[in-house]
């Protein structure tokens, strides 16, 4: 946030750097069930940033203390690959790492039925590949088609996506450079159905009026992202459907 | 909260299409969901990824994908994996272990004052048994009582996906035939998607074969003729 060195202008002509519209995601591509070893599990790339998610359980809890006797004990954990990033990340979990898994775990629990599986635990693992930014709005999104995957019960499948402004402009699913050099970043995790919000951060200075603008935009996009989830999930399934 | 049934009520999904957790059903108070389907306000909502079965008025989602979730009156097969006082804890394929109290080990009367556990089950015995009661925090209690439970000696068992349980089994149970005829081994099977078989053991690797075939090809036509092929048709 604004970082030196970065471009002159990010945004030319009403357009992004890498060509993008103001309020278009990068593209993205969703694969479901590729752990075989997992219950689910999910590969996604949104641009350049690329997160693998998988889901065990719902299993026995461990240590048997977390045990909840009227609903399921769900953890999250997210890591970045050491080779993620431009220089080597240094592996194992940090108070960065803690964090995002910590919200990743509180966006995905306002969708899941944990209440089905009395005391069981799910657990969500989430490791990022590339980053490039929006590594926590990926992995909320893939997170959620490796826990349909796993057939574990959701009132919704939620989905991530980032807002933020750049030379004084309000934009959709920030990339690396607009994450560095721009002027604000706003992470949201939104449930498509409902459009509530079970995830909303933010980095860097906005006015009342750019917030609702980012909120409209970001539910906008959450029914194009849940399209890509529903599709990669049928495309598992896709077989059995022309039966 | 009564709702009152001002919407017109139909059905926005088609019988036996996918589903994904979140997608919408029907719209009104005159349809009522089952399985994993559940109601928000005057609508229906799909809970899990699977295939819509509509019958009449019910609406019921059928999961395509997951672990095998207890339900009273399942036959499963399961594997005794410590003995207690009263009883032991078994090995049912499910997220938690299940209970066999001493006095369900048998069909026929127990008294407990005198029974030994180890009279009965061992640690490392198969048994298929009956899910007896589920409680409400998720306790699962499992019997022998009932004439098609019993201790399975010998054998061996493999598991496969339970939601691919009836393609094992066959319309009528057509499947499930065709692998005894052919492979003239005994054949178990638990709704907790566990099979145990009992026979040549040329045979029972045939038939592990078999079984992987039809859980990963559960979905195509002609499988009855392609398991008969790999079992050996010509006999």
């Amino acid at each position: 946030m604004g970082g030196t060195g970065g471009p002159d202008k990010l945004i030319v002509n009403g357009k992004r750097l890498d060509s993008r519209k103001l309020d278009e995601l990068r593209p993205l591509t969703i694969k479901a069930g590729t752990i075989p070893n997992a219950e689910g599990s999910c590969e996604l790339q949104m641009g350049e940033t690329k997160v693998i998610a998988a889901v065990y359980g719902p299993k026995e809890v461990l240590p048997r203390h977390l045990e909840e006797s009227d609903r399921a004990y769900l953890s999250a954990y997210y890591d970045m690959a050491a080779f993620s990033t431009t220089d080597r990340c240094r592996p194992g979990p940090d108070r960065r790492s803690k964090e995002i898994a910590k919200v990743m775990r509180d966006a995905l629990a306002a969708s899941i039925i944990l209440e089905k599986y009395p005391r069981t635990s799910i657990a969500v693992y989430v490791e990022v590949i590339n980053a490039n930014a929006g590594t926590r709005c990926a992995a909320i999104t893939a997170a959620a088609v490796a826990l349909a995957d796993a057939g574990i019960e959701m009132r919704d499948m939620p989905i991530g996506v980032a807002g933020g402004k750049a030379d004084d402009t309000v934009i959709l699913d920030l990339d690396n450079q607009e994450d560095n050099f721009g002027q604000a970043d706003v992470p949201l995790a939104i449930l498509p159905r409902t459009k509530e919000i079970s995830l909303l951060q933010m980095d860097g200075h906005l006015t009342k009026d750019e917030i609702k603008t980012i909120f409209s935009m970001c539910s906008k996009a959450s029914d194009n992202i849940q399209k890509a989830q529903k599709e990669a999930l049928l495309a598992k399934y896709g077989r059995e459907k022309n039966e | 909260m009564i709702l009152e049934n001002k919407m017109t009520n139909k059905v926005i999904v088609k019988d036996r299409e996918i589903v994904i957790p979140g997608d919408i059903l029907a719209e009104g108070l005159d349809y009522l969901p089952s399985g994993r389907a559940f109601r928000d306000k005057d609508k229906l909502y799909a809970s899990s990824m699977g295939l819509v079965n509509i019958k009449g008025r019910v609406i019921k989602v059928i999961p395509l994908a997951g672990k095998y979730l207890p339900a009273e009156m399942d036959a499963v097969i399961g594997t005794i994996v410590s003995t207690g006082k009263h009883g032991w804890q078994v090995n049912i394929n499910a997220p938690t272990k299940a209970d066999l109290n001493i006095l369900d080990a048998s069909n026929s009367y127990i008294d407990k004052r005198r029974a030994k556990p180890s009279d009965f089950f061992q640690k490392g015995d198969i048994a298929f048994a009956g899910v007896d009661k589920i409680s409400e925090n998720g306790y699962v209690s499992i019997t022998m009582k009932g004439g098609m439970y019993k201790k399975l000696i010998g054998g061996v068992t493999i598991s496969i996906s339970p939601t691919k349980i009836p393609r094992v089994i066959g319309k009528q149970g057509s499947m499930i035939k065709t692998l005894k005829d052919k492979s003239k081994c005994d054949i178990l099977v638990g709704q907790n998607g566990i099979v145990w078989m009992k026979g040549e053991p040329e045979m029972l690797f045939k038939l592990t074969k078999a079984i992987k075939l039809i859980e990963k090809e559960s979905h195509t036509s002609g499988l009855t003729e392609r398991i008969t092929k790999l079992l050996g048709g010509k006999k």
